[in-house]
């Protein structure tokens, strides 16, 4: 891999550049069935097993859209605003590629089903206004696997493998218009987008949004424009980032990589790059002109699509509230301040805290959990809190325990971490790490009476008045039991024995 | 019993019936034919001797277990090698495919198969049908019988020859600008084009999706119906199939009666450029319809002049695009896979190799046509006059029931007279290309041999959207009312093949 120019530092790049963005985000579908096909859609099956003559593109088959994909596609249409097409067509996109069966992509172009929109997103308080180009139906590719080279990648692989699973996997593509925010905000507003298009899909209930898995996929188009200037720079495409730190961090580092080229006296191709996660940079991919030819035209295989007004209209009555209105709905019933909403909000765990709160969790305690224990391990992990592999089932299971006086919080913290780790269910790594609060109350009898035994001094403290002295025996009881014993519970056994 | 080929399905149905023979002594009597004559005629690429004779014995099977039976079950047909058959060679006439044998039925012949319809086997046809003489296909010419020096028309020379020859009662061939009806007209054969939509395309390789209409072959008009009724009709896996009855095509090929028709002479069809023994047969077909009863006005198409170069600039589009499956990576040939070519070298190789000069030429042309900047010149023009055609046909049809015109300017011509020339080629499907830009039904019926060269000659005829029948009711008029001049059929005229054995 070779790495790129050296970059400049954000504050000096957005001192002399102002960024545009514009952001495409591939979203998969849940349907059980393929955009054109019948074959299933699950995740992580044997390669090549869930195909047949359509999807696989052999001679003759033809392809029938799947309804359910149509309706998907007008609800993320009417969620983010858009006018939804009367009459609107499939057409081909023909270009090359060994994990795309026909060599075209069915796709639309100039008549999509879904556009003129817009939504919004809230970063740091503040609330910016994204214009929504278009919402429009495709399907995905093959998966290319390269074998035999060190990397993985097609550069000095012996051979490719290709899996047809996720050929024909129904997609919607949704374009932004042209972005412009403060400089010092573009980055984080596009993570906020992506992470707003999230929670927005999960609510529709029309992806499983897993982004690890790949049905969510963010291309962000980014270039620079001096600043005070009107004319537009030339761009590039980093595709296929797929966690919502890596969109902002991708996003920042194309403005300071721009930067260092266009500030050296450089030009910026046209071109589409790679995001490594690793490194945090990206690099060149193959180059991309404005007149790339993709040969567009109707597909004739297929009949135009043509919701009725009545369709659209009955979907737009099963749409779920708006974000902001819903926001402010659960702060409201939540019992949050602004600023407690604001962390929820911005830390991305808004969701996942509804459904951890809906699992019979207090919110306080939901809070608590996410924000603080669960955020700090996906921080120092490098990844998105809901890839952690932790989810509201296991928040609420460990707060079940705490409620039950089984853990208390230290315990729990260290389930927590068990859980990052995979070490199983709470239950499991509480009986694996041995973390059960000791209730037996003759050990802890034992415990207290070993206490004031061996701190005669302090005991001393105590009686002649001073019973705040106490704490020092609760603390060596709390150590001889290694953490497992309920505090309340030692301190009321230490003060019947001590008479106070 | 005499010669089980020379009958038609209707009687070999009849002769099954009565038990007067059986399905596999009709299926066996036809592959003997075709080892007989085939190596003259070169109608098939692919015999399935076994596979037929399999099916013949499932429904004599049946038909004695006193199972209800279809009209047509027990006959043979001839199938283009353009459609897919489970576990059967399908080639679509190309090298790039030798050897494929796909993994699943198309809708028409599923349809063929709950029949009871036995498949002998794949026919020869100009390389992914494109062509006018079955000069193009990868395998070799197939003749025409009735001048084994000549073509037998295209694309579906091999369907249209094998009835001809009596190889078969029936066949199917696939109709994209003329590929039913010209071959029907140059073979002395019947050959119908049911309206867009009306007959699945799922399972059919595509040469141009928005044109490719799989149709019916026989050697009377009524066979050909009750082929009609067996593979029309909506298939859910074709999302441009129609979701409506089919047209009550075997009461109209019984019936025949044209009495109070209107028939539209196109005007734009005919004159220069038009053998003279074509138009004359033409003309005394019309004169006959007339004294049938029906009501012939002139008609005129003003747009029908455009219909070719339209068609060559949508055809080759959609063809350019369809083709780019064959790409050697999943079935079919491939070429120059020796570890150190990359995927694009390969494919490059197996294309150079694999497909044919009018195949490269056509795609050419179509991807130029559909490229940035000449979209609107090319593609979009012809998607305007295309909309034309559809508007004269509107406008034909509200003055009349039925278009009429000859099949094919020319009768048969001699293999290899216009291989170098593509553009007079072209000019052979003159007649039938508007039908197929408009997707309405179409029909070419044998109407007589020329003068000049003692070939047939067909009689074209063009029905509206879903009005299939009225096609039928022309057709058989014309049939019987020929018969009785003639004291036979047309085919009882052809000279007799040289049988080697």
């Amino acid at each position: 891999m070779t790495v790129t120019a050296e970059v400049l530092d954000i504050d000096t790049a957005l001192a002399t550049f102002d960024p545009v963005m514009g952001l495409e985000v591939h979203v998969e579908l849940n349907t059980k069935s393929k955009m054109f096909c019948g074959c299933p859609t699950e995740f992580g099956a044997e390669p090549n097993t869930q195909t047949c003559p359509v999807c696989l593109g052999l001679p003759g088959a033809l392809p029938v859209v799947n309804a359910r994909a149509v309706e998907s596609a007008i609800k993320i249409g009417l969620a983010l605003n858009c006018e939804i097409a009367e009459w609107c067509r499939f057409a081909r996109k023909n270009y090359f590629y060994p994990d795309m069966p026909k060599n075209f992509q069915t796709s639309q172009y100039d008549e999509p089903i879904a556009f003129n929109g817009w939504t919004e997103v809230v970063v740091d308080g503040e609330t910016y206004r994204i214009e929504i180009e278009r919402a429009h139906m495709e399907e995905d590719t093959g998966k290319s696997l390269h074998v035999g080279g060190a990397t993985g990648r097609i550069h000095g692989a012996s051979h490719s493998l290709v899996d047809y699973n996720r050929a024909g996997i129904p997609l919607i593509e949704i374009v932004t218009k042209t972005i412009e925010v403060p400089g010092d905000k573009a980055a984080a507003v596009a993570k906020a987008y992506v992470s707003m298009l999230r929670d927005l899909l999960l609510a529709l209930d029309v992806s499983d949004v897993r982004m690890d898995q790949g049905s969510l996929r963010c291309d962000a188009n980014v270039s620079l424009k001096p600043r005070g200037s009107s004319t537009l720079g030339t761009r590039t495409e980093t595709k296929n980032v797929n966690s919502f730190r890596s969109v902002e961090r991708a996003v920042t580092y194309e403005i300071t990589r721009q930067a260092a080229i266009l500030t050296g006296g450089g030009k910026i191709i046209q071109e589409t790059r790679h995001w490594h996660e690793d490194t945090g940079i990206t690099t060149a991919g193959r180059e991309k002109s404005d007149a790339e030819d993709y040969r567009y035209f109707p597909e004739p295989d297929l009949v135009p699509v043509a919701p009725s007004r009545e369709w659209v209209e009955q979907l737009r009555g099963t749409l779920p509230e708006q974000p902001a209105l819903k926001r402010a709905r659960l702060q409201k019933e939540w019992g949050f301040t602004d600023l407690e909403m604001r962390d929820v909000v911005n830390g991305g765990v808004q969701t996942l805290l509804e459904q951890t709160i809906a699992l019979g969790v207090a919110p306080a305690a939901a809070k608590k959990w996410w924000l603080g224990e669960l955020a700090r391990a996906a921080n120092e992990a490098g990844q998105d809190i809901d890839s952690l592999g932790v989810g509201p089932a296991e928040v609420a299971a460990v707060q079940q325990l705490v409620d039950a006086g089984e853990l208390n919080d230290k315990l729990a913290r260290q389930v927590f971490d068990g859980l990052v780790k995979g070490e199983g269910t709470p239950a499991e790594i509480v009986a694996a790490r041995g973390l059960k609060l000791v209730s037996d109350d003759s050990a802890l009898q034992a415990a207290v009476d070993k206490a004031i035994e061996a701190n005669p001094d302090v005991v001393e403290k105590v009686r002649s008045g001073k019973p705040a002295a106490a704490g020092a025996l609760i603390g060596a009881v709390m150590k001889d039991m290694r953490g497992q014993a309920d505090a309340a519970k030692v301190r009321e056994l230490v003060n019947a024995k001590l008479g106070i | 019993m005499t010669d089980l080929t020379r009958k038609t399905a209707v009687e070999l149905s009849e002769l099954m019936a009565s038990g007067q023979t059986s399905s596999v002594e009709i299926t066996q009597a036809h592959l003997d034919r075709i080892a007989a004559v085939d190596g003259a005629v070169h109608a098939f690429l692919h015999v399935d001797t076994e596979g037929a004779l399999a099916q013949a014995a499932a429904v004599d099977a049946k038909r004695a277990a006193g199972d209800d039976l279809g009209p047509l079950a027990g006959v043979p047909l001839a199938l283009k090698d353009v459609l897919a058959q489970e576990g059967v060679p399908t080639t679509a006439g190309s090298k790039i495919l030798e050897g494929w044998k796909p993994p699943y039925d198309a809708t028409v012949v599923s349809r063929l198969r709950a029949a009871g319809i036995v498949i002998l086997g794949k026919t020869n046809m100009d390389e992914f049908a494109m062509g006018s003489s079955t000069e193009n296909s990868a395998y070799g010419v197939t003749h025409n019988p009735w001048d084994l020096s000549r073509i037998p028309g295209g694309s579906g020379g091999g369907s249209s020859a094998a009835l001809a020859s009596y190889e078969a009662p029936l066949a199917i061939g696939t109709d994209t600008g003329g590929s039913i009806r010209q071959p029907g007209s140059v073979t002395g054969t019947v050959g119908i084009k049911p309206t867009y939509g009306g007959t699945s395309r799922y399972g059919l390789i595509a040469l141009a999706s928005s044109l490719d209409t799989p149709g019916p072959c026989a050697r009377t008009t009524l066979d050909a119906a009750l082929l009609h009724e067996v593979i029309a009709g909506y298939d859910p896996r074709d999302s441009t199939s129609i979701n409506e009855p089919v047209p009550p095509v075997v009461e109209a090929a019984r019936r025949g009666d044209v009495q109070g028709m209107r028939i539209g002479v196109v005007k734009e069809l005919g004159g220069e450029g038009y053998q003279p023994g074509v138009e004359a047969r033409f003309h005394e077909a019309v004169e006959l319809l007339t004294k049938l009863g029906a009501e012939v006005v002139e008609v005129s198409c003003p747009n029908f002049e455009y219909a070719l170069p339209a068609y060559y600039l949508i055809l080759p589009s959609e063809a350019s695009s369809n083709l780019a499956k064959f790409d050697a990576m999943r079935f079919g040939l491939r070429v120059g896979d020796d570890g150190v070519n990359d995927a694009e070298k390969v494919m490059g190789l197996t294309r150079a190799a694999g497909f044919g000069a009018e195949v490269k030429r056509r795609i050419m042309l179509g991807t130029h046509a559909l490229s940035s900047g000449y979209y609107d010149a090319y593609y979009g023009q012809a998607q305007k006059v295309r909309t034309l055609i559809v508007q004269d046909f509107e406008r034909a049809f509200q003055q009349v029931d039925v278009l009429v015109s000859p099949s094919t300017p020319t009768t048969a011509f001699p293999i290899g007279e216009r291989v170098n020339d593509p553009i007079a080629m072209y000019k052979n499907d003159l007649c039938t290309i508007p039908t197929n830009l408009a997707g309405n039904a179409a029909a070419s019926f044998p109407c007589g041999l020329a003068d000049e060269d003692g070939l047939p000659v067909g009689f074209h005829v063009m029905a509206p959207v879903l009005r299939d029948e009225r096609l039928y009711t022309v057709g058989a008029a014309l049939e019987s009312a020929l018969a009785e001049q003639w004291g036979g059929t047309l085919m009882s005229k052809a000279p007799e093949l040289e049988v080697s054995r």
